[in-house]
């Protein structure tokens, strides 16, 4: 398998503290790659390090074979990125919203597009629907949409189903492996949810305290860990001894 | 009724007072800058009305607020996406920090004219006021009011950057701030003496002088001209250039998404 996206030795230090301590991983074409660990663990230091949105201390990202820090126009076309602690502006409609970020990412024929993911999360009813007027879970739904407009290479996402119900949450779940399997994309996801993480992820990176403290199948982490699930690794791994 | 939960509501907001300079300064700040300009005016009056006051005051009044609503369509566009949880999906898309500048520019420039329109045409219908009677030298003073306007935009929204909603205040009021520094109601010969030498680092003062020269004598203000341009240019490269280094600061901080969530 092709590495599409490579860390090398990343590290992040916030004044004295190590929110993320010389973290290496590959993530390779197709797969999901499942990012876990407790609160302050440094999932989300990774994730914006991964973005461009905040540059770190040392080592390296390099996605698609390009280095992030000079080449970040070339690389954010082909990634996209959504989280449930995000929005859009309440405004606009739901057509509006999607109709600018096409725009900004170059989104050829950007209404068929628009048209398209609509109909594939079940919610081209809300075309015409302001954002303020949609509950989280339609927004959460909205923001996905958009975070495929561009037909990504790679998706970023956290914790995407936090504020969807377990029936929503189940098909959007079914409909992002959909999508990874026919268009194989690459998806880097993180949850607090362990059955969730167990469910979607090909392999798994445990990070506790900025650091890397297990890779691999989850499966293989379960093995290593002597876990029944992964909440048992969790919260092995969480806890202090 | 009971006393222990008003106390505690009350508590709530003063304990914000106690951590916050922005609000702290909210309490202050506008009475303080209310005293000095109206002060100032007074001033202006006990020398004597002048004979253009009502056109001097309103021809002040429409290109004041065209520097502020310069300011503000950067600064509010800004805090528009903030508000809104969006600041995050404009950041990870390819859009680059000078195109998203170059944006919130043309964006003041939009809004600009509709508001100008509204103002420029209840000044003629309410008060007979025409501003086109200032005729051209009408056009490079509103274009060095707008530049003066983008450099406050783009330095306050860099500080919002920084320091998070917190220093949202500056965006309703630093503009304010050079209010009477910039002798907008009356010359800067009323302001004490080291209040001139500071206007005289204003580019907004030179062009109300040089708006009160065309009105009082007709002649095309040169030298005032010249100074606010020259001026301009130098604060707006400072502007783009603290805005650059901020965000290269914000982001090894990790503070956008800190602002954008």
């Amino acid at each position: 398998m092709n590495a599409i996206a490579e860390v090398l030795g990343l590290t992040k230090l916030f004044g004295h503290v190590r929110a993320v301590d010389d973290v290496s991983f590959k993530m390779y074409e197709g797969e999901i790659l499942g990012l876990i660990g407790p609160n302050g663990a440094g999932k989300t230091t990774t994730l914006q390090m991964l973005l461009g949105l905040t540059t770190p201390t040392s080592g390296e990202i390099r996605i698609f074979g390009l280095e992030l820090g000079s080449n970040r126009e070339e690389i954010l076309a082909s990634v996209n990125f959504s989280s449930s602690y995000i929005s859009l502006p309440y405004s606009l409609t739901v057509r509006e919203n999607l109709m600018v970020f096409a725009r900004l990412y170059g989104v050829k024929r950007p209404k068929d597009r628009i048209d398209e993911l609509l109909r594939i999360f079940e919610i081209e009813g809300l075309k015409n629907t302001p954002a303020r007027r949609l509950s989280s879970g339609q927004i959460t739904r909205v923001c996905l949409c958009k975070a495929l407009l561009n037909s990504p290479r790679i998706l970023f996402l956290d914790e995407p189903t936090a504020s969807l119900d377990p029936d929503i949450a189940d098909k959007t779940r079914k409909l992002l492996k959909k999508i990874k399997d026919e268009k194989g994309l690459s998806i880097l996801y993180t949850s607090h949810n362990m059955k969730e993480m167990e469910e979607m992820s090909d392999r798994i990176i445990f990070m506790d305290r900025g650091r890397v403290i297990a890779a691999g199948r989850p499966e293989d982490i379960k093995k290593e860990f002597k876990g029944e699930d992964l909440e048992e690794v969790f919260l092995k791994i969480a806890r202090p001894r | 009724m009971k006393l222990s939960r008003i106390f505690a509501y009350t508590e709530r907001h003063l304990y914000l007072y106690k951590r916050s300079l922005p609000r702290l300064m909210e309490v202050f700040y506008w009475p303080v800058l209310d005293l000095v300009v109206w002060g100032f005016v007074s001033i202006y009056l006990t020398r004597g009305t002048p004979r253009d006051f009502i056109t001097l005051f309103i021809g002040a009044l429409i290109l004041w607020d065209i520097l502020f609503r310069s300011q503000q369509g950067i600064s509010v566009s800004f805090l528009e996406d903030v508000w809104s949880r969006n600041l995050l999906n404009i950041f990870v898309s390819p859009l680059s920090p000078a195109e998203y500048i170059a944006s919130l520019l043309f964006l003041s420039v939009i809004k600009l004219l509709l508001t100008s329109t509204v103002m420029v045409t209840l000044a003629y219908v309410l008060y007979s006021f025409d501003i086109f009677l200032l005729g051209f030298p009408l056009i490079p003073l509103v274009l060095n009011l707008i530049v003066m306007g983008w450099s406050i935009g783009i330095i306050t929204t860099a500080l919002i950057m920084r320091f998070g909603q917190e220093a949202e205040v500056l965006a309703w009021g630093i503009a304010l701030l050079f209010q009477p520094v910039s002798a907008v109601f009356y010359p800067v010969s009323v302001l004490p003496g080291f209040l001139k030498q500071v206007a005289f680092f204003i580019p907004s003062a030179h062009v109300f002088e040089g708006m009160r020269q065309v009105i009082s004598k007709g002649a095309f203000p040169v030298e005032d001209l010249v100074w606010a341009a020259g001026l301009n240019i130098a604060y707006m490269t400072a502007s783009l250039l603290f805005y650059g280094w901020n965000f290269k600061v914000v982001k090894k901080k990790g503070l956008l998404a800190k602002v954008g969530e």
